[in-house]
């Protein structure tokens, strides 16, 4: 395994109490696997993402668990430790290309610094890796378009030079957060199909997180399903998209707008889960969905479900007990 | 469905100037620059129906959405409602009638909501405004009204909007978008800042108060999937102009244009069922120097010379039209 996370808890603590935003999750990352997680906005997967790649800001704070990169334990390291992992050996891509980049350094310049804080290489050598990268992510005359700024790029092209950042020091673990969100749907399936080409070739681990669960069905491996903070169910993508287990996936998946050709598709209303996601100061007791969930009984309102296999997934969820 | 057209297009186009400053031109030499962001559309919304309009960012949709309600002039070409003409500014005493009975949902439900007024003077403003309540009782209980049918409660009204949820701010939105009692609903992308499962809440709460107090709906968004449960006709756009228009299931069974393709193909394959996928080539290219002839011409499969030099034009088979050569000529 290349990532193992464990009980993980992850809190805010504020003057009026403390919030339990991710409340103990386990999961892991094999080598060339991609988990896709997945969850509404205030899910919590974000949050982990940051909490892996050791960026959480105060208040928020690691509360329990552990996470171990290829074994080693890396939640509890200095800052100056954590730093030369960071970009070393956990890639990071997030939603918005043009924040990632710096706007007054070209495209090259930021690429080759990268490359030398991380790997012991001169200048020209890292120059030349640098073209590479770029022609691996797809970008074409990637010669002339090293000296370029941000700026000159498109969206599409902007994302594949983050991912090429995010690549370049070869890293075990690559954390991609919403790297489509921002993107057109002809760029999306692009950067789609390349992800998932380079975990393929490089061995790499990859957490995508996303809303979106199109992205998961084309790229994952296996996908957690969160909500309030906690797994509602982590299983085989086939199995959790085609035979959800938990009614929280159900609902979501049947929610999903999909292509109907049928003359009586507008007397067919959507599955719609009512209410919202509770708010972190007001998650309710017992499993955290109930109020939403039209199967739910009165063992739900008290007692919190654990994580238990169901066919090929994991759900928490006591209609399976 | 009857056929009667509430709004109607012709030819029409907006550009926006995008020129350096003045004392740049003239020092560097360089013109001045229009961006052309619609360009020669011309369509027609009919009494009860939903169209969508779809197309990636930049292609000028909501472009459209503004000019219809109001918020931009055209530069070209004109704009009817029911009959009367709403595109010259200068008659605007005339079209005031006609404006009162439409209304725009926008697409930010965090930025189209005065965060300093309560719940219950958002909704109230246009009923105010447009003179159709004056007793201030029956205003109060109007907007409860207005709020039970959004799904909401009449004592939310006392709140502000950061109290609630993304979801149900839109709610709001769609109440003040009823309170004027509109026939016709421009919504702009109004679903895409939400989470799925609050979607499908906002998607079935349009359709069912469609057919309750018989609206039309000029929908606008860049998912194809949220568009095939909502519209009866959809139309595509690209880099400006209208590329194709069909009937929603006609649109999704035979599509024509490749840039309709293009979308069909990009919709990611939830079931599965194991679908290829061809993937895209290139992206939208830049608006301020569109390619010749054809805009589409340098990312479609089927480009000729006649695409790279001549502009294809808009033409009707039956009920559906699409502007592409290769069409025309069954190359395709």
């Amino acid at each position: 395994m290349i990532l193992e996370v464990k009980d993980l808890s992850i809190e805010f603590r504020t003057r009026h109490g403390t919030l339990v935003a991710v409340d103990g999750i386990s999961f892991s990352i094999a080598p060339g696997e991609v988990l896709g997680v997945v969850g509404e906005s205030g899910a919590g997967k974000s949050l982990t993402g940051t909490a892996i790649i050791g960026l959480l800001e105060p208040p928020g704070c690691i509360a329990s668990g552990e996470i171990r990169l290829e074994g080693e334990r890396i939640d509890n390291l200095p800052y100056e430790a954590m730093r030369r992992i960071r970009g070393r050996r956990i890639g990071a891509i997030f939603q918005d290309p043009l924040t990632s980049l710096n706007p007054l350094y070209t495209v090259g310049e930021q690429l080759v610094e990268t490359i030398r804080t991380h790997l012991d290489i001169g200048a020209t050598e890292a120059k030349l890796r640098a073209v590479a990268l770029l022609r691996e992510v797809g970008i074409p005359a990637p010669e002339a378009r090293i000296d370029h700024y941000p700026h000159q790029f498109s969206g599409g092209m902007r994302q594949r030079v983050v991912i090429a950042l995010a690549l370049c020091a070869e890293p075990r673990l690559i954390i991609a957060d919403e790297p489509t969100t921002a993107l057109d749907v002809s760029i999306q399936a692009q950067i789609i199909q390349l992800l998932k080409r380079l975990a393929r070739d490089h061995g790499t681990a990859v957490m995508l997180i996303t809303h979106d669960m199109g992205v998961i069905a084309e790229t994952a491996d296996r996908v957690a399903v969160m909500y309030a903070g906690r797994i509602a169910e982590i299983g085989p993508v086939r199995e959790v998209l085609r035979a959800a287990r938990h009614p929280y996936t159900a609902g979501l998946m049947g929610s999903i707008p999909k292509i109907r050709i049928a003359s009586d598709r507008r007397r067919a209303p959507l599955v719609q889960i009512n209410g919202a996601m509770p708010r972190l100061n007001a998650i309710p007791a017992g499993c955290a969905f109930n109020p939403r969930c039209d199967r739910s009984f009165d063992r739900c309102r008290v007692e919190r479900p654990e994580l238990r296999p169901v066919g090929a997934n994991l759900t928490s969820c006591w209609l399976y007990e | 469905m009857s056929s009667a057209e509430l709004l109607r297009l012709e030819n029409v186009g907006r550009d926006f100037d995008v020129s350096r400053p003045w004392l740049n031109r003239v020092i560097e030499g360089v013109p001045r620059q229009l961006l052309h962001a619609v360009d020669d559309v011309s369509f027609a919304v009919r009494k009860g129906e939903t169209l969508a309009l779809v197309g990636e960012s930049g292609c000028g949709k909501s472009t459209i959405a503004r000019l219809i309600v109001g918020l931009y002039a055209p530069s070209r070409g004109r704009i009817e409602f029911d009959g009367v003409e709403i595109s010259d500014p200068s008659a605007s005493a005339a079209t005031t009638g006609v404006r009162r009975r439409m209304q725009m949902i926008f697409q930010d439900p965090f930025a189209s909501l005065n965060p300093r007024w309560r719940v219950h003077d958002i909704v109230a403003e246009p009923i105010i405004v447009l003179n159709i309540i004056e007793n201030k009782n029956q205003v109060r209980d109007r907007v409860a009204e207005l709020l039970t049918q959004v799904g909401l409660a009449p004592e939310d009204g006392r709140k502000y909007p950061h109290e609630f949820s993304g979801g149900q701010r839109q709610r709001i939105s769609i109440a003040r978008a009823l309170s004027g009692r509109p026939e016709f609903l421009v919504c702009d992308e109004p679903t895409s800042a939400l989470d799925v499962s609050v979607q499908a809440q906002i998607l079935n709460l349009m359709s069912e108060l469609q057919s309750r107090l018989g609206l039309t709906y000029l929908f606008i968004s860049h998912n194809l999937a949220v568009v095939s449960h909502v519209a009866d006709r959809i139309g595509v756009m690209y880099l400006g102009r209208l590329v194709e228009i069909a009937d929603a299931d006609e649109l999704f069974a035979r599509p024509r244009h490749p840039y309709t393709r293009m979308l069909l193909d990009a919709v990611p394959d939830l079931e599965m069922s194991g679908r290829q996928r061809t993937p895209v080539a290139g992206e939208v290219p830049n608006p301020l120097s569109p390619p010749s002839g054809c805009t589409f011409h340098p990312r479609c499969p089927h480009a000729n010379e006649r695409c790279r030099t001549e502009r294809p034009e808009l033409i009707w088979h039956g009920a559906k039209a699409s502007a592409c050569h290769a069409v025309q000529e069954n190359r395709i």
